[in-house]
């Protein structure tokens, strides 16, 4: 490098090579243009953590959580979105792929890709949260995890696609048709059933995502896009929508995602994702390296609306101050809040809580663990608590 | 409320002229074979349940040949899901959530198997092996007797244990 600046010096005028100033990489021309973007080797590598259910036996089960104390920002990239697949991921060649609705339609339709891009599109950005996430804080014991092997399985992303109201109208809906079995065409044929009413304004069938197209793990060519429900419920992969009257009560929605109360009673088709808020900086396996100012910040989401307010404790919830939500709150969406704090040195317990414009407020897990029976795992969405210990350490607790 | 309410945009096509308008209207319409071939789902009312039949000792010489390895002998789980026993525990302080402990309708089991099982080939048993499988499983807590077989009225006229343990929380907001 030290030679090629050189030779680059002495052709503009004959100065001695010691003469440039600069950084290095200001003495030579830059890397050149190229087909696609990389991440910088010198930045940290961004990775999603894997859990293999199965192991072996069938790896395509399992899912991948996005680390979302190493983001910042409403969007997740693309290449960082969790999945949870039920079967593995299908290579699906558009040209040989329709979606066919049928059931309590007038008429029976067919779309492919074609077709799907004459169609209106539209764009909105929304969080798919897996109704697994946060599990880990379910079990008796706090795990030593961080923050994204926690609660990453959500991200949030902007979607583009056909408002899927026009596909149905076009097919038109039977009087008495009341919900929808999605079904995808993978492995597992994935399906669940969707109420027609009250969100069916919502959906929409996502072609694009953070403006490029699904990539075959998101769905591709084309998923269900169910702003705030249950991320089970955006069916990638979409084979066919079946009207019908009433709900098929399909694995998914039975043994899977049903949630068991005290009493033995569950409580079946809870789709819309509760109202939750983690601080993702500083958070669980961070370690603080002296006293001083820090900014606590957090992601905050409802699967009700948006949000209204996101409170912060540095003392386990004993007190309470407002967070700044730094982005305009958008429905159904990602919403980032920060607040500055000092730290003393002092052990310290950080704590976030969001309440939505519906009113929804985080529980504590106390009272969310009251509400379920022993071994209930998915829609947890109790307050977080970050253990700081005076050494700057932080760890996953419960309060 | 009849028709699904739509989005903006296509009321905003739609106050322009008959509804078909709203969209291109380039849907193909797919043939009666088409939809036939696709449509695999069973309702809970047992509609869409295929001919064919099976027995409990069938679906016990299938279930150790495609099945224990990962269920279990006799459904008892791991490394997969448990698929038997847990009856009456869902109050308790230990709920055990099998198939026949907790799922609400037989004809999800159907409609599970025949379009997912076994994970290393799904799609690959036949409609009377999904039926045996299924006597299989029922049987081995009571729900079935040990010489029962099954078929499309006979599966559809099952109820299971827990049929009337789920509330419906579908319409909230």
């Amino acid at each position: 490098m030290g030679l090629q600046a050189g030779a680059l010096a002495a052709g503009l005028g004959g100065a001695p090579a010691q003469a440039a100033s600069g950084f290095p990489w200001q003495q030579v021309p830059g890397a050149p243009v190229r087909l696609t973007g990389e991440p910088s080797p010198f930045a940290p590598p961004l990775r999603r953590t894997l859990l293999q259910g199965y192991g072996a036996i069938a790896p395509g089960t399992g899912s991948s959580w996005t680390p979302l104390e190493q983001l910042r920002g409403t969007i997740t990239p693309a290449y960082l979105h969790f999945e949870r697949h039920h079967n593995g991921v299908p290579a699906i060649d558009p040209a040989h792929f329709n979606l066919v609705i049928h059931g309590l339609v007038n008429r029976p339709l067919a779309f492919d890709l074609e077709t799907l891009h004459r169609y209106p599109m539209v764009t909105r950005q929304g969080f798919i949260e897996c109704a697994g996430n946060s599990l880990p804080n379910s079990f008796p014991e706090p795990q030593a995890k961080p923050c994204g092997l926690i609660h990453g399985l959500i991200s949030c992303s902007e979607w583009t696609g056909v408002p899927l109201g026009l596909l149905l109208e076009e097919a038109g809906v039977q009087a008495g048709a009341q919900w929808m079995l999605a079904e995808g065409a993978d492995a597992a044929s994935m399906s669940r059933s969707i109420p027609l009413y009250p969100r069916g304004d919502d959906m929409l069938l996502a072609l694009y995502q953070n403006g490029e197209p699904l990539r075959p793990e998101q769905g591709y060519p084309w998923r269900l896009f169910l702003p705030g429900y249950e991320g089970n419920m955006n069916v990638k992969w979409l084979r066919r929508l079946k009207l019908s009257a009433g709900p098929t009560h399909t694995r998914d929605e039975t043994s899977r995602y049903t949630d068991l109360l005290r009493d033995g009673r569950a409580e079946q088709f809870t789709f819309v994702m509760g109202v939750k808020s983690v601080i993702t900086r500083p958070s669980g396996g961070m370690r603080l390296a002296a006293r001083g100012f820090y900014e606590l910040s957090g992601l905050a989401w409802s699967g009700s609306g948006r949000i209204a307010c996101v409170e912060v404790s540095a003392d386990g919830g004993a007190s309470w101050t407002e967070a700044a939500l730094q982005s305009p709150a958008q429905d159904r969406s990602f919403t980032l809040f920060s607040i500055p704090w000092h730290w003393d040195g002092s052990p310290a317990r950080l704590q976030s809580r969001a309440t939505d414009e519906q009113g929804n407020t985080q529980p504590t897990r106390a009272q969310w663990t009251q509400r379920y029976a022993p071994g209930q795992r998915y829609h947890y969405n109790a307050i977080q608590t970050w253990a700081l210990d005076a050494g700057g350490n932080l760890s996953n607790v419960y309060a | 409320m009849s028709t699904p309410r739509l989005c903006t945009a296509a009321l905003l096509l739609l106050c322009l002229g008959s509804a078909w308008a709203a969209g291109p209207g380039l849907g193909r319409v797919p043939s009666a074979e088409e939809l036939a071939e696709l449509d695999l789902s069973i309702a809970p009312d047992g509609r869409g349940l295929p001919p064919g039949s099976g027995d409990v000792a069938q679906g016990l010489a299938l279930y150790q040949a495609r099945c224990e390895a990962c269920h279990g002998a006799g459904g008892q789980g791991k490394p997969a899901d448990r698929l038997s026993g847990g009856l009456g525990s869902l109050a308790s302080d230990k709920p055990v959530k099998t198939v026949n402990s907790y799922w609400p309708y037989a004809t999800t089991l159907f409609d599970y198997i025949r379009r997912a099982m076994p994970l290393n080939a799904p799609r690959s048993l036949t409609d009377s092996e999904v039926y045996s499988l299924c006597a299989y499983l029922l049987a081995l807590d009571g729900i079935l007797a040990a010489d029962a077989r099954l078929d499309a009225a006979s599966l559809a006229a099952v109820r299971m244990p827990n049929r009337d343990g789920f509330i419906d929380r579908s319409q909230e907001r």
